[in-house]
């Protein structure tokens, strides 16, 4: 399927483009900023998702777990609009349907999505690829004529500190490592200055060491962002997570705490086993 | 602040900048000044020749900005070029006035010979300087856009878009072979007299082209370093290296390739302007498909992606190529070819990338023997 094309069908005069918040303030005044109800997905008949409901609190911490096939990749597919379901309905805060948007407005609009392989521009330096992440107008005209101002200089900086690459600002990024570059991308993610972030397994391939530091960053960002994190590493979900939320067969099995969900007999029975 | 950005940290291109301006000042002097008897002059030939190869390396500066930089490999560079090269040449075909062989106050002598009655409409205003100038900048330049617009709208990439440039350069020369086209078949302009008022084999006016080519290509290097130093440039090699991936952080990629194609035409066609004058001739030969790849070579010679090879190697290959033909004519495909072949094979980066391996081998050496 070619990406591009359906992106290129969405009417980009629907919305306002420059305003992130496409004209409403989000509203989460009920608590929740991501609403996502009786939502099934299926591919020929096989549901990836059925009946799907879960709910995201403004600037919670959350992490997703379960088996390969239970449906975490197509959940975060249909939040950024790359897949459509067949039925139910996403909200975000209380009056923005994400259903009706394409995936650079959703984008735009303060849902960030970090995939699984790091993509970062290899031949910039880190603090370019920040620059080349900066929200702003995009047209080449802007670009080759004006400087960023002091306040987005500012905001690359302090996102370099939050990631914790500020000693390697000029470094070449295809010179990283691999746990930096993905904090790098994670870096790239705040400079949209985004309201959730959706992180795919972020310590795969990671040494002890990243996955502690990669740990300290995505609890750091809890608060400011909401922030959900599928992974399969137990240990890692166990030291960041506050909920945790199991999916199993395309909905949710059990929904907790970490020790909750581990001494929950429906859970230990499909995943967990011993 | 500006400088600093277009200079400082641009070494080679400080040294080849360096080297132009000094030829630009000591060229003119060592023709005009010096007489012919001594050692030190510069003969008329050599500046010609000289001058030649600065729209050369213009031309490959406008190819290296789109090929190094953002990846699009044009096989039809060539076409802007003759195209900037036929605006002049109308120019200076209508300078000749009623000194033509057949004396037409009006008429080219070609169309006189062809039996024609009147100016073709694409003919008038080519008497006036600026309205020949204007032609030269926008000609290439809407050719360009409406042609990119095509290609990058559809998503032509690559090998595929290098393909239909060439096909591009092929159509435009069987066209101009044809006399019915109005420009002289496959004879193309020549027989030029002066330009602006003056003598065009008069040795001052080959100074003063000369020195206008050589500003020209220092001008449009510093406009070039602009590009690629802005914000924009960088967008444009993310581009190159991860062009989907650029897409999705919300940069238009069709609209940065276009301008970019579209300057890069511009300036190959104002290196064509000032090339036409110099050698005299325009004809429909400069469109052919092997010229561009020519300027493809010199370009992979010199280094591409770094603006300043692009000049480095127009100047070394056809310096190669001069003294080449002068012993063997017919030949020079064959190295031509053997230099592309080695290139790829053995100097990736070019010659500026070699130079660069032997400064930085010194560098390290020299540290090496600082520390025991």
């Amino acid at each position: 399927m070619n990406p591009f094309k359906h992106a290129r069908n969405w009417s980009t005069k629907a919305l306002p483009q420059k305003d992130p918040n496409f004209g409403h303030p989000l509203d989460t005044s009920h608590g929740p900023i991501l609403y996502v109800e009786g939502v099934t997905v299926s591919f020929d008949g096989f549901k990836a998702l059925n009946n799907l409901n879960l709910y995201v609190d403004e600037g919670e911490l959350r992490c997703i777990i379960g088996p390969n096939g239970a449906g975490k990749t197509t959940m975060m597919d249909v939040i950024t609009g790359k897949t459509k379901p067949d039925e139910g309905s996403v909200y975000f805060g209380q009056q923005i349907n994400l259903l009706e948007l394409s995936e650079h407005q959703i984008a735009r609009g303060g849902i960030g999505r970090k995939f699984q392989k790091p993509t970062v521009f290899e031949a910039l330096s880190v603090y370019e690829n920040l620059e080349l992440a900066t929200a702003g107008d995009k047209r080449f005209w802007k670009t080759l004529t004006r400087e960023l101002t002091g306040e987005q200089r500012d905001r690359i900086d302090e996102v370099l500190g939050t990631v914790g690459l500020a000693g390697s600002r000029s470094n070449d990024a295809g010179n990283l490592s691999h746990g930096q570059k993905q904090w790098l991308e994670i870096g790239m993610l705040l400079m949209q200055s985004p309201r959730v972030l959706l992180v795919d397994e972020p310590v795969a391939g990671m040494t002890g060491e990243e996955t502690e530091r990669t740990a300290e960053l995505l609890t750091s960002l809890a608060g400011k962002h909401s922030v959900i994190v599928v992974e399969h590493d137990m240990a890692f979900v166990r030291s960041i997570a506050r909920q945790v939320t199991v999916l199993h067969q395309g909905s949710v099995l059990a929904e907790g705490t970490m020790d909750q969900v581990q001494n929950d007999p429906k859970v230990i029975e499909v995943y967990l086993g011993e | 602040m500006l400088t600093q950005r277009l200079l400082t940290s641009d070494k080679g291109g400080m040294l080849v900048l360096g080297i132009l301006a000094l030829t630009c000042i000591l060229v003119p002097i060592l023709n005009l000044a010096v007489p012919e008897s001594s050692p030190l002059h510069v003969s008329t030939f050599t500046v010609t020749l000289l001058g030649k190869f600065l729209c050369y390396a213009l031309l490959a500066l406008a190819l290296d900005l789109i090929w190094g930089y953002a990846g699009i490999l044009s096989l039809g560079h060539g076409a802007f070029f003759a195209l900037g090269g036929y605006a002049m040449g109308m120019y200076l075909m209508r300078q000749i006035g009623d000194r033509g062989k057949y004396g037409d106050p009006l008429l080219p002598d070609f169309m006189v010979f062809l039996n024609w009655q009147e100016l073709p409409w694409y003919w008038h205003g080519f008497d006036m300087f600026w309205f020949a100038a204007l032609m030269i900048i926008v000609v290439p330049g809407l050719l360009a856009w409406v042609f990119g617009w095509l290609a990058f709208r559809s998503r032509v990439t690559g090998v595929y878009f290098a393909i239909i440039t060439q096909a591009l350069t092929y159509a435009l020369m069987l066209a101009f072979f044809r006399n019915e086209m109005g420009f002289g078949g496959n004879n193309g302009l020549t027989d030029f007299k002066d330009i602006l008022g003056f003598s065009i084999t008069a040795d001052s006016t080959r100074i003063g082209l000369f020195l206008a080519s050589g500003i020209a290509l220092m001008v449009a290097y510093l406009a070039c370093r602009y590009i690629v130093t802005s914000r924009a440039g960088r967008v444009i090699v993310s581009i190159r290296d991860a062009e989907s991936r650029t897409r999705f952080s919300g940069y238009q990629v069709e609209s940065y390739k276009l301008w970019l194609f579209v300057f890069s035409a511009v300036l190959a066609g104002i290196a064509g302007a000032l090339y036409v004058p110099q050698v005299g001739i325009i004809n429909p030969g400069e469109f052919s498909p092997l010229n561009s790849i020519e300027l493809v070579v010199w370009v992979a010679t010199g280094g591409r992606g770094t603006l300043y090879g692009a000049i480095v190697g127009a100047f070394s290959v056809n310096y190669g190529k001069t003294i080449f033909t002068t012993f063997y004519p017919e030949a020079w495909l064959f190295p031509l070819g053997l230099l592309f072949v080695l290139v790829t094979l053995v100097l990736p980066k070019g010659l500026v990338g070699l130079l660069g391996r032997f400064t930085r081998r010194k560098a390290s050496k020299a540290s090496e023997e600082d520390t025991p």
